[in-house]
């Protein structure tokens, strides 16, 4: 009787994979060396910004402890000073921009990707491009001399409708009074909040665009034939797709919101009490005031600025990290960019 | 006899069907405009600009542009919401308002751009039009001189020199180091592509005030144009690292294995193929980067110094840039200075334009798809490659030459 008879497996050797040696020649060598050299290089630059703004607040930071955090005043040159009303003031300007430039650039991305016609696609891209790039001293005029004349009416407005509501409140201004002076609403945390929010909208609209255009033919299709209108296929199809990217380019936004100086500088006039009244005039940001006060302070006074710019730059980074964190994360994002 | 017995062997038989006589399905067109979407959209506009205009102008003391234009708005999404509501159901109502309101925040954007472009321009068009402008710096010129003397010749040249600067230190550095990110395997590329990342979000500020501290206090040289030229390279350099690296990592694989198999050795193949194949991403990136740097202010405002005067030398004296200008210029009092400061920003942006227009218009392919020039280009190339290949070689027998050409064709 013939028999298969299967090969003893476990006699047999293992296949052992064959072992693979890239020799790098020369060539290679130096050619790769060269590019692991400037990577390095680059690594070195940007940490040593890191590590020397640490260095150089560490001076300020020890000497203040943790009331750092809560001081109100910046004078270094007497030892009292704090980063509460200047980070106070810088994120109420961030969060302005973020809540008008998150529903511009979610209907502009949605526009550009599922109502625009073809032709009209490329153009608006472009434009939305070239908001980005727009300098923001352009922005900064542009806010200083032609919105914020438009924009004292809506706060005058805002406020006497509105002023109940703790911070749309304006302490020195009396709503009712046809003659009061329109300076107590100029150079308020909302008018540099509006002119940040044209900065930040580009930003956010590019990855929430890149997102919406990666929803899906399938599933986008899949609900129209269910009977769903457009718009019933952008809240059930392409707006859950999408989420993280809108998560993560409002995130992004609000990162660049939070370290935006020129254009603040040029509109805010500088105070220093911890003010939560956008409307009423007077704020400071973390970056306005270090453009303010890197001339004038010497030794211990800049240490000073280094540890503002050093909370700063922590807070940005962790918010532009959350922010790819999140793109990253969503099911769209697998191979996108944030 | 036997063949004509023989049946025929069987066949398939096809049913016979109706032939279609209705047209091809056609796509549904989910992006155009028909005339129910159009005339309703014509009727709610007219009646909102008319009754906005009675609410603002007989039935109550309202006032202000900024509210006529958002009554106006409000009252046209009702009004088109009624009209649509006649002939359509819930959701096709909800649908057009939608479509309306997007629309709509789009147009506010576009509307918001032109604004800035055209209003820095028309403010700074008279001193723009005055050819002195561009040729004469402000080193003779009080702020009470008239438009017709001094310019910015001087701010030009420094963003001329300071951005050629920073493209010296930036390209090499940053294609460098996006090669290392995408090619090289090495062990620290994680790590690398994080802390630039990073760098990213390094407010712009914070790198003046770095260069500040190290450049000028620390290592005691003056404020001038090579300090701030640094100061933007280290805004550029994580901009251009990662749009370079997206790029480089597009180019296909294929063309990569491709090389390999053709023995050439790894540089080899990054430099023949690689970077060849991305550079019009590169030069994109770099574009964008330029752009960018350009614009900044707030690095320059703590590096550069301001000057009235021409400075050619980078290394010495303060040397002013653009934007700088532009920020300095209007926080003078007097309209004239406001007006250059307005006329060189609107130099400023039409330079990003430009720049900007060049990036989209090298750069508007993806990796390896080649215009009709740079088609001819690679063909007068590959000529002249096999020129040399045989004349190192001698000429292949006809035989195998005609196969070839056969297979090519």
């Amino acid at each position: 009787m013939a028999l298969t008879t299967l090969p003893d497996l476990a006699a047999a050797e293992a296949p052992v994979p064959r072992e693979l040696v890239a020799r790098k020649g020369r060539g290679d060598r130096v050619f790769f060396g060269g590019a692991s050299f400037s990577g390095l290089v680059v690594l070195a630059t940007m940490v040593a910004v890191g590590v020397f703004l640490a260095i150089q607040a560490a001076d300020a930071l020890s000497a203040t402890g943790l009331s750092f955090l809560t001081t109100a005043e910046w004078q270094p040159d007497r030892g009292q000073f704090g980063i509460a009303s200047v980070m106070i003031g810088t994120v109420l300007i961030a969060l302005v921009a973020v809540a008008i430039a998150l529903p511009i650039s979610m209907g502009t991305a949605l526009f550009i990707t599922e109502v625009a016609p073809q032709w009209l696609r490329s153009w608006l891209v472009a434009l939305v491009d070239l908001m980005a790039a727009v300098p923001s001293v352009v922005y900064g005029l542009w806010g200083l001399f032609l919105l914020q004349g438009q924009l004292i009416g809506l706060s005058r407005w805002l406020n006497a409708w509105f002023g109940w509501i703790p911070f749309l409140d304006v302490a020195r201004a009396d709503p009712n009074s046809p003659l009061s002076s329109a300076s107590v609403y100029t150079a308020s945390a909302f008018i540099a909040g509006v002119v940040v929010a044209m900065m930040v909208m580009p930003i956010s609209c590019v990855v929430m665009r890149e997102v919406f255009s990666q929803v899906p033919m399938g599933e986008r299709e899949g609900a129209f034939a269910l009977g769903s209108t457009r718009w019933g296929m952008i809240r059930v199809v392409a707006l859950p797709f999408g989420r993280g990217g809108i998560i993560g380019g409002t995130m992004l936004g609000l990162g660049r919101a939070l370290g935006e100086t020129i254009a603040v500088l040029l509109i805010i006039s500088p105070r220093f009490d911890i003010n939560f009244h956008l409307l009423e005039a007077g704020g400071n940001s973390v970056s306005s005031l270090i453009a303010l006060r890197t001339f004038e302070s010497s030794g211990f006074g800049l240490s000073a600025l280094m540890a503002a710019g050093l909370t700063l730059f922590a807070v940005t980074l962790v918010v532009n990290f959350t922010a790819s964190w999140f793109v990253a994360r969503s099911r769209s994002g697998a191979s996108s960019e944030a | 006899m036997t063949a004509m017995l023989t049946p025929d062997p069987p066949t398939t038989v096809l049913p016979a069907r109706p032939m279609p006589t209705a047209a091809p399905p056609q796509r549904r067109a989910v992006r155009r405009l028909s005339r129910n979407d159009v005339l309703p959209m014509a009727g709610a506009l007219v009646s909102a600009l008319s009754t906005t205009m009675l609410i603002f102008g007989r039935l109550t003391p309202l006032k202000g542009r900024l509210g006529f234009v958002v009554v106006c708005f409000a009252v046209f999404v009702a009004t088109y919401a009624v009209l649509v509501s006649l002939t359509e159901d819930r959701p096709a109502v909800v649908d057009r308002v939608m479509a309306v309101l997007l629309t709509s925040t789009a147009l506010l954007a576009l509307f918001a751009l032109f604004s800035v472009i055209i209003f820095v321009v028309v403010r700074g068009v008279d001193a723009l039009v005055h050819l002195n402008f561009y040729v004469e710096d402000l080193s003779d010129t009080g702020p009470l001189s008239p438009l017709d003397q001094g310019g910015v010749l001087h701010a030009i040249v420094g963003t001329l020199i300071m951005t050629l600067i920073a493209l010296i230190i930036t390209v090499p550095l940053g294609v460098a180091c996006s090669v290392y990110l995408t090619e090289s395997e090495g062990r620290a590329t994680g790590l690398v592509r994080t802390v630039v990342t990073a760098m990213t979000a390094l407010p712009s500020i914070l790198a003046g005030l770095f260069i500040f501290a190290t450049w000028i206090l620390i290592l005691g040289y003056e404020r001038s144009g090579l300090a701030a030229a640094i100061a933007m390279s280290i805004m550029m350099l994580p901009i251009i690292i990662r749009s370079a690296d997206v790029v480089l990592r597009l180019v296909p694989g294929n063309l990569r294995e491709a090389a390999a198999a053709l023995g050439a050795p790894k540089w080899r193949t990054v430099w023949h193929v690689v970077l060849p194949t991305a550079k019009s991403g590169l030069t994109t990136s770099v574009i964008l980067g330029v752009a960018r740097g350009v614009g900044e202010t707030a690095p320059i405002l703590l590096t550069a110094g301001f000057t009235s005067t021409m400075n050619l030398n980078p290394r010495e004296g303060p040397m002013v840039s653009l934007p700088l200008a532009a920020f300095e210029l209007v926080r003078s009092p007097q309209p004239t200075q406001v007006a250059r400061g307005f006329a060189t920003a609107a130099v400023l942006m039409i330079l990003v334009l430009i720049l900007f227009s060049v990036a989209r218009i090298v750069g508007g392919r993806p990796a390896g798809q080649l215009s009709n020039r740079q088609t001819r280009a690679t063909v007068t190339q590959s000529a002249r490659d096999l020129a040399r290949i045989e004349a190192r070689n001698g000429a292949p027998d006809a035989q195998v030459t005609a196969q070839l050409t056969e297979l090519i064709a």
